[in-house]
């Protein structure tokens, strides 16, 4: 069969996008559409095998707008659906929108045991650090002391950063991105879904009317992303800013930003981004920074390979079907101990 | 004849073997049987004591048995706890055949009796108390394996076993040749040293005069087929295993280990070979959640759970209403409230399945009534779910879980079809009005049967989104207009409505008109047909019925009720299918036997219970 050539819009259903004006999950739409034709292409899988599963929220009404099989689901729950959605048919390319409420306050659990199963998911987590649809409540994410409705003296919660938690929870692939950022986000997304195992992207989303502005000190405009935020490689050293003048490096246990070229730094000082190292520590140390003290990270934090749940999943039952070639429903209620009535 | 035997030991005494060893050879004889394992909730309490005596009842008789019997008219005791524990689950002249030698002054004492007075203490008087050396007996019948000493005790349990066959003349083939296959192969000396102890058993009951003379010989209690003993939880899994063979579809269990319910996970953690798959879930929500998209990639998707597990996935099981997913639901109901009584049955999670969901969220609610029907009627829920495109909910109880009865085997073959209404572009193509002005496919477009035709991924130009909140009718997008809620609502209980015409309605026992209409569901059927048959032999004008669908309520049961002056419902909760019945009908005349003791029914009582609802 011809393979097929998608376009952004074949991916999209048409109906009208109900996200307030300045959303930032239009932009992260739109990178989704420029995603899907690429993904398509890389994996060989034609439109009707991609699910779009998502929990409640803003970021869940995601499915609605799309061309593919999708389920608009129940709050936090997504990842724990797609997660049957995938096992049970690991030809299907699974997709789940979901998020800082749904995924790290009420769906909690089942987001950290996709992580930790490494179900084969590409799973982009909205943070928006408040809760849009309920109309302005903290979330997990929301900093601390932020001033909500519901915490109309300041949160006294210290919040969940969402990347930090998935390396924790072992995703296989972790990545972060800005919704402004619309190529970045592409190539997260393509990468993530790509990626053979549970793949985390958290998007840097702003909330025009109930969070406006929330990653505005690292995210505002371009000369700020510059300066504040580090793009990470795998296999590049770690710089930033307009010159790539600075540069992060390892302080005994800490990561420590320098400025080439002082205090007797060289680039030669400065640590080269290695997203498939096995280990946590850097990645986590990279995943936690947070501005002012240091640049926010985006880009592929963490991407290794290890075996995926739906994969063993799939093996296991091969092997039993190997060693017992052929057996049936009735070769198993015939089998073992009856005896006849005559 | 019917005889009801217990044996009861130490948790390590091997008890449920024992009685598995003697139902099934029995049943190998000929006989119909029915068992109910006791033990405790506790892993294994300490040697010896009250808390970690373990028990396993068969009922047996020449006719098909259909309950596990009320109290038992022989109590094996392999220590003084045993003893202890058990004896109320036993006649007052019960037949108790101890251990003697586990029966010293300090082993009474142990348990908070004087050795002296523990006759009169436990109202044994009346009993006939063999005082076997059961121990001793043992030790001397494997001496020649030259096995050390606990492993020689250790084959007390086949000693008990060759006791009790024998006082029935039932034959020990089937046994022997189960110890041959058990430890044959590992071990021989434990082998010979087990079927030494049987029939040592079997000596000293032919020896002291055990064997009965009264016992009317087993002619075929069932009818001919291959049958094997089967529990109600493996019966469950074989049922969902059927009805993927049959269907086509793979099978999928989500699910969470809780009590009762986890043998049925594990039985279909096994068949992977059958291409069964299983997830182990992170808890009981994600249980029915990878189910449910499980079911939305295609497969006959069941999550299995008991009473507290089903309160946690009453908002995914909405979910399931809503956006009409193929779901077999089983509770497998404890003792509750809350986490209740893990380990006893009870019948209390109806109502919960019937309503316990947000907005009006009807639902087909199953029964299962005895441990082999428990595969009819997961069969039944899958064909069910899978051909009306709807979330089945299938009661059983803790009773059925665990109690064994023998199970006529059957080929998929000789099953109902199951046909789900599985579609591709090209057969809806001349279906206009399955897709939308822009050519997109309308996911709530639906079948004569208003089932929703099932667009699984992959199938080409079907793409569609499902989801919780409210939709327009047939074109499926959200709408929040009164109208489409309405029809939506209206729609969502005509669908389960009309799958009463699945289900063969009910079966009326005794008198087709009279005094009293007696109705039970679940696993105290059996014992209420037996207490209606007793009096309806009696002459009195009196009938049983079975509920095995109560929603939709399954057909013939309203009409019914109107022959009789008297229904009386009988249920192990506080009147949960009565107030059901009395909305259903507006009768005044519906009364209930509501037993809250999480125990199995006593026929005796319930002859006495019927006989006043009579007068």
């Amino acid at each position: 069969m011809a393979k097929i050539e998608y376009t952004p819009n074949d991916f999209r259903n048409g109906n009208a996008v109900k996200w307030c004006a300045g959303c930032g999950d239009h932009a992260i739409f739109n990178s989704v559409l420029k995603a899907l034709p690429e993904v398509a292409e890389r994996l060989d899988i034609p439109r009707e095998n991609f699910a779009f599963i998502s929990g409640i929220g803003c970021s869940s009404r995601f499915v609605y707008y799309m061309n593919t099989y999708g389920f608009h689901t129940i709050h936090g729950r997504a990842a724990a659906i797609a997660t049957g959605l995938k096992t049970a048919r690991p030809d299907l390319s699974v997709w789940v929108c979901s998020g800082d409420g749904d995924s790290l306050a009420i769906g909690g659990n089942h987001f950290i045991h996709a992580c930790r199963r490494n179900i084969n998911l590409n799973l982009i987590l909205f943070n928006n650090e408040i809760y849009g649809l309920t109309k302005g409540q903290y979330s997990p994410t929301s900093k601390l002391g932020k001033v909500t409705k519901t915490s109309p003296f300041g949160t006294v919660e210290e919040p969940f950063s969402p990347a930090v938690l998935a390396i924790g929870a072992k995703a296989s692939f972790v990545a972060r991105t800005i919704d402004m950022e619309l190529d970045l986000t592409k190539e997260m997304l393509v990468e993530g879904a790509c990626h053979k195992g549970m793949a985390v992207t958290e998007a840097l989303v702003n909330c025009v009317i109930f969070n406006h502005k929330t990653h505005a000190d690292y995210a505002d405009t371009k000369a700020i992303r510059e300066e504040r935020t580090i793009r990470l490689r795998h296999g590049e050293k770690m710089l930033f800013g307009a010159n790539k003048e600075k540069g992060l490096v390892l302080d005994g246990l800490r990561l420590k930003v320098v400025t080439l070229g002082e205090d007797g730094y060289t680039i030669d000082d400065v640590l080269t981004h290695d997203a498939h190292c096995e280990d946590t520590a850097l990645h986590t140390m990279l995943a936690s920074m947070r501005y002012p003290e240091y640049p926010v990270a985006v880009g592929v934090i963490r991407d290794v390979q290890r075996a995926t749940y739906d994969d063993e999943v799939a093996r296991q039952i091969s092997e039993q079907q190997q060693r017992e070639p052929g057996k049936t429903a009735d070769d198993l209620f015939f089998g073992g101990e009856t005896w006849k009535v005559e | 004849m019917s005889v009801v035997i217990r044996f009861s030991g130490d948790s390590g005494d091997g008890m449920q073997m024992v009685g598995n060893l003697f139902s099934e050879s029995a049943a190998f004889a000929g006989y119909g049987v029915f068992t109910f394992p006791d033990y405790p909730a506790e892993v294994r309490a300490p040697q010896g004591t009250v808390a970690g005596v373990s028990g396993f009842q068969v009922h047996f008789d020449t006719q098909a048995v259909s309950h596990q019997g009320d109290k038992c008219d022989v109590l094996v005791a392999m220590n003084a706890a045993a003893l202890v524990a058990h004896r109320k689950y036993a006649t007052a002249n019960a037949r108790i055949i101890l251990d003697s030698d586990n029966f010293t002054k300090e082993a009474v004492e142990k348990v908070g009796y004087n050795i002296e007075t523990i006759v009169e203490k436990l109202q044994l008087g009346e009993c006939d108390i063999i005082e076997a050396p059961v121990s001793q007996m043992t030790l001397d019948a494997v001496v020649e394996f030259g096995l050390d000493r606990k492993s020689a005790l250790k084959c007390r349990n086949m000693l008990v076993l060759g006791i009790t066959l024998a006082m029935y003349d039932i034959p020990s083939e089937y046994a022997k040749k189960f110890i041959n296959k058990k430890f044959g192969a590992k071990n021989e000396l434990v082998s010979k040293a087990n079927i030494a102890a049987l029939e040592a058993g079997e000596n000293y009951a032919k020896n002291s005069h055990l064997v009965g003379e009264h016992h009317s010989k087993a002619t075929n209690a069932l009818p001919a087929g291959t049958y094997r003993s089967i529990n109600g939880n493996q019966a469950v899994a074989w049922g969902f295993i059927a009805a993927a063979a049959k269907s086509g579809r793979p099978l999928f269990c989500g699910s969470y280990p809780i009590t009762p319910a986890t043998g049925i996970l594990e039985e279909l953690a096994k068949h992977k070979a059958l291409g069964v798959k299983t997830v182990q879930a992170e808890d009981e929500i994600a249980g029915i959640c990878t189910a449910i998209g499980a079911s939305f990639g295609g497969a006959l998707a069941v999550t299995t759970t008991s009473g507290p597990g089903l309160a946690l996935k009453s908002e995914a099981l909405g979910l399931a209403v809503m956006a009409q997913m193929p779901l077999v639901v089983v509770d497998v109901q404890r003792g509750g409230p809350s986490t209740g009584l893990p380990t006893k049955s009870e019948q209390a999670d109806l109502l919960q399945a019937l309503y316990g969901r947000n907005g009006d969220s009807p639902l087909v609610v199953l029964v299962a009534d005895s441990p082999a029907d428990c595969f009819d009627k997961a069969y039944l829920a899958a064909k069910i779910a899978l051909e009306r495109m709807m979330p089945v909910v299938l009661l059983t109880d803790a009773n059925l879980a665990n109690g064994t009865e023998p199970w006529r085997v059957k080929r998929v073959a000789e099953l109902d079809e199951i046909v789900p209404p599985i579609v591709s572009r090209e057969e809806l193509a001349e279906k206009a009005e399955c897709f939308n002005e822009r050519g997109l496919f309308n996911p709530y477009s639906a079948n004569e049967n208003l089932a929703r035709y099932w667009a699984i991924p992959g199938a080409e130009g079907l793409e569609h989104r499902l989801g919780g909140l409210e939709k327009q009718p047939r074109i499926g997008a959200i709408s929040y207009s009164p109208e489409d809620h309405a029809a939506m609502g209206k729609l969502r209980a005509e669908r389960v409505e009309r799958v009463a015409d699945m289900v063969a309605p009910i079966e009326i026992e005794g008198a087709n008109e009279g005094d009293l209409l007696v109705i039970s569901w679940g696993s105290n059927v059996g014992k209420v047909a037996e207490a209606v048959a007793k009096l309806y032999a009696e002459g009195k004008r009196v009938a049983h019925t079975a509920v095995t669908l109560v929603n939709p309520l399954q057909r013939g049961v309203v009409e019914a009720m109107a022959h009789y002056k008297r229904i009386l419902v009988c249920e192990s909760n506080s009147g949960q299918l009565a107030s059901l019945l009395r909305a259903a009908t507006n009768y005044s005349n519906i009364h209930s036997y509501a037993s809250m003791e999480a125990q199995p029914f006593n026929v005796a009582e319930l002859v006495a219970t019927i006989n006043l609802n009579l007068d």
